[in-house]
């Protein structure tokens, strides 16, 4: 693949995290509005039935067992109505938390469901440039890494602040109302905490980064060493290898032992503070309740002491959590980025339809597959429709194209083929030969000039009919993890199975696919990877059959398979020319020899065109080619 | 498996005790803090003993420092025990990988290997620091807390016993069953992956063949599906919340109950009743994160047997108790030479080859993909052993040599090469760590790389990227032939290591390894036809049977393998290209 793939180093700042979390917000609140609301209110009724529990302990020392101690006869009927309204509040917050967490699965499945399919969706939509420029490797983490995230911060993060937040809002209503003293003593705690708490986070992320780096290096070493392992054997150079690796590994050692001490540490700090803060509540709180001090009542200290220690939990937790938005709104950015990446534009309205010919030689559409196939070319002008039949008629005129417009790779392009010609292109690597095949089917849209199709502008074709018009045989195939059937089929999906199997016949395929343990029904996985090289060629070839185009582009194999196959291969991809035009990047001889048309590229321009005897007449760079290929016998 | 891992933390057995240790006394002081200030309540505030409050608050704050000191010192024996742990393993897998044999390589993938030496490995030490710090704390903040309610009220704490049963059987019985859920989950969640994937490096096929909306609507079909599997898994794991919540509250209900009438009946006083309800939060919060411990330990158990399957595999191949060091001659010979990859395989990839090489010979080699050329070659250097007969070199079994000084007579060429992140320089000294600069440039010109590396503006200075990405397929096939002539072999094999240089060049190497390197056994497989001809002799392989071994010209009148190949690539149906256009 052309293009650039940019290093991956550090994740980048992001530019507007506040216009990212809007925009996902809304994402996910044009479905789940309703729902979302209610989880707010759920998880609302959820904290607050929690807090009246704790505020219940104040009325039940205050008010029904400091009353009681020492009388004869004990009446507790108050406290078991003043109990059961505790406990009928519980009830709802079990039952509230229950719905909210229910509820969520679904906002938050749904939403990254709804989120995989529109990326999807809109993935097929763009044009190859995109997957030129990005490499898979970083569009596959978007599905993987950046959706997975997402999902986290959907159904975790964000419920997860929600209650933290209204813990903290309820919990310190409370406090204030229980002991203005006391509220304001555990925030000077809750300060400290925090200063503590960046003290050693600055510690212990510079150690991280450090172990970022070891790590970094460690496994890049692992990974290159392993890789060219057979060759380390070769060269017996173990003893220098394990060496070096020891050097490694104990730096990575010091720096993750680091790293990891100053981030054990900070848990035993914030508990130890938080414990502070609850000792000093416990000893000022008594001393004020002993005086009397601000209404401060045993029962109130009682309830204050469970708050305070439920007080720090929601803080450390919205700070952590607040990390968790930021990596997961890193991964939006790559989300949207795909979204908004601007799809294959197709200003195209002429149509491939079946067609039949009328006696006087005029065509008509047809529904049905006639084998005659036409272009439908509806007149923008007045609405007037002709139709004109497809012969595989291509013309190049003096076309520039560049894959980034900076930099032209074909210049002045002519060329011309008539209908059922085999145009072979020839020229050594990074000629241009692939490029001019991918402007025929638009893959790519060309810079200036024209290209027409049977007379029409391509412009002007419906991308689909285009393509459809069009079959493609790979180099390098691609099948799909499916039976062989299905992948056969995927040049004409309601084919019947008999078509697969003629067209697998004439592919030379159908023998070595009943050799395969399930035959037809064999699944493959891995791109193929239990077949053999010429074998998915020759899959390949079978899919290009069964969707029977009238214009065919190969491009040939090249010596990666050995010459017993590779006759098969040729053999079929013969047999499947024969009567089409066709554009063929060659690379044997043969084919070169029995084209119509040899067009020979140099460096983006065509230096020479004709067949073959016309071009060894022309003792140019084709006699070159074909001559310096066995002057060396 | 625990034996193996094992063996690897012994050197940090101090750290790995001290930390539970530490764990422990930082909970135990913690769970003193609710005992005290029940006191401060009881004692101080209800018998109105300020000098009391003041005593007890300063043994809190006592317990706090020293709860946090230890604290710390659990994070930092923590962190070292589970980071030596870490580092250990990864030490002895990249020893133990650099013994393997070739044979031991092909088991495990490259990128498998890598997996477990690096991933794996971090998540067992992120297990061990877990289950050393926080795995020791839940349990020991359960056990500390429960004696300290049965150390206040026996009556009372039995019922945190019953509760912590209890949850513990219900959370339990969903995570077993929610594990059940989510591996078929996360199955089918790699398969849409794997789609995706494969859709994504197929993208021209699906464009050329207008597949788009098709693709879409069998994507749209997966994702409801996972859409379902995941919505089921995680609806049995939402109940852990409710459940969790509902044994709290029935809990502080009972006991502020029962409480109630026991310190109304002077049987408990108000302090203590405070006290049990902290331990209450205490006990179930520490069930909960146990429970989640639980879930990763057994994530990190797939990555253990992993570890353990680099760890415990030994080499196929071993030196001979009393090697011979020198190899004579670069004269080959085998002798009824069977040979199998995996001693299960019924058919072997050789199949009882004979053949005599004498030194200083030229040997092509040609035969088709999957003739068995390489495994043929292979057997000289000692990368496989064979199952019957024998491979001989300078006259000796090759299992009598010392296998480094071997390997350092007979050179090959991998088909597969690679070259390493590092100067040109570096990654010929490969071949002689001790070679000049003057030496490597004359390898250099031998294999014709010199004209190349001298364009560059950095000349053998140039730094090569990792794999060699910065260096067309024919330079970098260039550069290991002569990274292979600096250990100036006795015998030099190379394996299909031309094809990505063009014709011209090749015949140009070629005529310099008759000139330059006469005495050297040299043997070339390739699958160009004219890389061979001019060879003194070629063997011609068809599927693992020696077919033909004789001159071009003889080959050409009997081999009908060998015809069959020369005219399919002078007659038609050759390369038209140039190959690498260097």
């Amino acid at each position: 693949m052309p293009g650039p793939h940019g290093p991956r180093g550090p994740k980048p700042k992001i530019k507007n995290p506040g216009k990212l979390f809007t925009r996902l917000m809304r994402f996910i609140l044009r479905k789940y509005w309703l729902q979302c609301l209610i989880v707010v209110i759920c998880i609302f009724i959820s904290v607050l039935a929690n807090v009246q529990g704790t505020l219940f302990m104040q009325s039940l020392i205050d008010d029904y067992i400091l009353p009681l101690l020492g009388t004869e006869k004990p009446d507790f009927l108050p406290l078991l109505h003043a109990m059961t309204r505790v406990a009928i509040f519980y009830a709802i917050g079990i039952a509230s938390s229950f719905a909210y967490n229910k509820i969520m699965i679904y906002v938050s499945q749904g939403s990254i469901r709804q989120m995989r399919d529109e990326l999807f969706s809109h993935m097929q939509d763009l044009p190859i440039r995109y997957f030129d420029t990005h490499s898979h490797g970083d569009i596959m983490s978007i599905y993987t890494n950046d959706v997975d995230t997402l999902r986290q911060l959907i159904s975790q993060s964000l419920p997860q602040i929600i209650n933290s937040v209204i813990t903290v809002v309820s919990v310190f209503i409370s406090m204030i109302i229980l002991s203005v003293p006391l509220t304001i003593l555990t925030l000077v705690m809750i300060g400290v905490t925090l200063l503590a708490t960046k003290y050693f986070a600055g510690f212990s992320s510079r150690y991280f980064l450090a172990q970022q780096q070891d790590l970094g290096k460690v496994n890049g070493f692992i990974e290159e060493m392993l890789n060219g392992q057979k060759v380390v054997k070769v060269f017996t150079h173990e003893k220098q290898n394990i060496e070096d690796f020891n050097k490694l590994n104990d730096q990575l050692f010091e720096s993750a032992y680091n790293a990891n001490f100053y981030a054990g540490s900070m848990g035993p700090i914030n508990a130890q503070i938080g414990n502070l803060s609850y000792v000093l509540c416990a000893m000022i709180g008594g001393i004020m309740a002993l005086g009397g001090f601000a209404g401060l009542t045993l029962g109130k200290l009682a309830s204050f002491l469970s708050f305070n220690k439920s007080f720090n939990m929601p803080i450390s937790q919205v700070s952590q959590q607040l990390n968790s938005i930021i990596m997961a709104l890193a991964g939006c950015e790559r989300i949207f980025g795909l979204l908004d990446a601007e799809v294959e534009e197709d200003n195209g309205y002429v149509t491939l339809v079946n067609a039949t010919e009328n006696a006087d030689g005029s065509l008509s559409e047809s529904d049905s597959r006639t084998g005659l196939w036409a272009w439908k070319h509806v007149h923008q002008a007045d609405g007037s429709v002709d139709y004109k039949r497809v012969t595989g008629d291509v013309v190049f005129d003096d076309v520039d194209f560049g894959y980034v417009p900076e930099k032209i790779v074909l210049h002045n392009v002519d060329l011309y083929a008539t209908p059922g010609q085999k145009i072979a292109f020839v020229g050594s690597t990074g000629a241009g030969k692939t490029t001019i095949t991918n402007l025929i089917n638009r893959f790519y849209d060309i810079q200036d000039g024209k290209i027409r199709y049977d007379g029409i502008n391509i412009n002007k074709i419906k991308k689909a009919d285009l393509r459809h018009s069009l079959g493609i045989v790979l180099q390098d195939t691609h099948l799909f993890t499916a039976t062989v059937m299905e992948n056969i089929r995927y040049g004409k999906l309601d084919a019947t199975d008999e078509e697969v199997y003629a067209a697998a016949k004439l592919a030379n395929a159908d023998t070595f696919i009943r050799q395969l343990p399930d035959g037809y029904n064999t699944v493959l996985s891995g791109d193929g990877a239990n077949l053999s090289q010429g074998q998915r060629q020759l899959l390949a070839i079978a899919r290009a059959a069964i969707a029977d185009p009238p214009v065919l582009i190969l491009d040939e194999a090249t010596s990666s398979i050995d010459t017993r196959t590779e006759r098969i291969v040729q053999d079929g991809m013969d047999k499947l020319m024969a009567g089409r035009t066709t554009f063929v990047i060659a690379h044997r001889l043969s084919t070169v020899r029995n084209s119509d048309c040899i067009i020979v590229l140099e460096q983006g321009r065509v230096i020479e065109r004709g067949n073959h005897d016309q071009l060894i007449a022309a003792r140019g760079k084709y006699y070159q080619l074909y001559t310096g290929k066995t002057a060396e016998a | 498996m625990l034996k193996t891992l094992g063996a690897h933390v012994k050197e940090y057995t101090a750290a790995s005790i001290a930390t539970p240790i530490f764990m422990l006394m930082e909970v135990a002081l913690e769970t003193i803090i609710p005992l005290l200030m029940a006191s401060i309540i009881d004692d101080g505030v209800n018998k109105g003993d300020t000098h009391h409050i003041f005593i007890m608050g300063a043994w809190m704050i006592l317990a706090a420092l020293l709860s946090l000191f230890s604290g710390c010192m659990g994070a930092k024996f923590g962190s070292k025990a589970s980071m030596g742990l870490g580092k250990n393993l990864r030490k002895a897998m990249f020893e133990n990988i650099q013994t393997y044999a070739f044979s031991n390589i092909d088991k495990f993938s490259t990128a498998g290997l890598v997996t477990r030496l690096t991933t794996d490995v971090t998540n067992i030490q992120n297990a061990y620091q877990m289950i050393l710090r926080m795995a020791m704390r839940a349990p020991a903040t359960i056990l500390c807390a429960m004696a300290m309610s049965f150390f206040i009220s026996p009556t009372l704490a039995s019922i945190y016993l019953a509760a912590v049963i209890l949850l513990g059987i219900a959370l339990s019985i969903i995570i077993r069953k929610a594990m059940k859920y989510f591996d078929h989950a996360f199955e089918k969640y790699d398969e849409l992956n794997e789609s995706v994937q494969e859709n994504v490096s197929a993208i021209r096929v699906v464009k050329a063949y207008v597949r788009e909306d098709y693709e879409k609507k069998r994507f749209t079909t997966a994702s409801q599906n996972i859409y379902n599997v995941f919505t089921k898994a995680e609806s049995l794991v939402i109940l852990n919340n409710p459940l969790m919540m509902f044994t709290v509250y029935s809990c502080i209900l009972l006991i502020s109950w029962l409480g109630a009438h026991m310190v109304v009946n002077s049987a408990l006083e108000t302090g203590d009743l405070m006290a049990l309800l902290t331990y209450c939060m205490n006990i179930l919060m520490s069930l909960m994160i146990l429970s989640m411990i639980f879930v990763m330990i057994s994530l990190s158990v797939a990555s253990a047997r992993r570890i353990c399957e680099v760890l415990n595999e030994e080499s196929d191949l071993h030196n001979p108790s009393d090697p011979v060091y020198e190899v004579a001659d670069g004269s080959i010979e085998f002798k009824n030479v069977t040979f199998r990859y995996s001693k299960s395989s019924e058919t072997p990839v050789l199949d009882n080859i004979n053949l005599s090489i004498k030194s200083g010979e030229t040997i092509g080699i040609i035969g088709g993909t999957g003739s068995s050329k390489s495994s043929l070659v292979n057997l000289i250097s000692r990368l496989y052993d064979v199952d019957e007969g024998s491979v001989s070199v300078g006259g000796r079994d090759v299992r009598d040599y010392d296998m480094d000084s071997l390997r350092n007579q007979v050179s090959v060429v991998l088909q597969q090469n690679t070259l390493f992140s590092g100067s040109i320089l570096d990654n010929l000294r490969w071949g002689d760590p001790n070679a000049t600069e003057e030496e490597c440039k004359k390898a250099c010109e031998l294999a014709c790389a010199d004209e190349f590396i001298q364009t560059f503006p950095d000349g053998y200075e140039t730094h090569i990227e990792q794999g060699g990405t910065n260096v067309s397929g024919g330079q970098k096939q260039r550069l290991c032939i002569a990274r292979a002539l600096l250990k100036k072999p006795k015998i030099l094999i190379l394996d299909d290591s031309t094809s990505a240089v063009d014709t011209a060049t090749d015949a140009k190497i070629r005529k310099a390894f008759r000139e330059a390197i006469p005495g050297t056994t040299k043997l070339i497989i390739a699958q160009r036809i004219s890389s061979v001809q001019d060879a003194d002799r070629i063997i011609v392989m068809d599927d693992g049977k020696l077919n033909g071994f004789d001159t071009h010209e003889n080959l050409l009148a009997n081999n009908e393998i060998y015809r069959d190949v020369y005219e399919s690539q002078t007659q038609g149906g050759g390369d038209f290209d140039e190959g690498g256009a260097a």
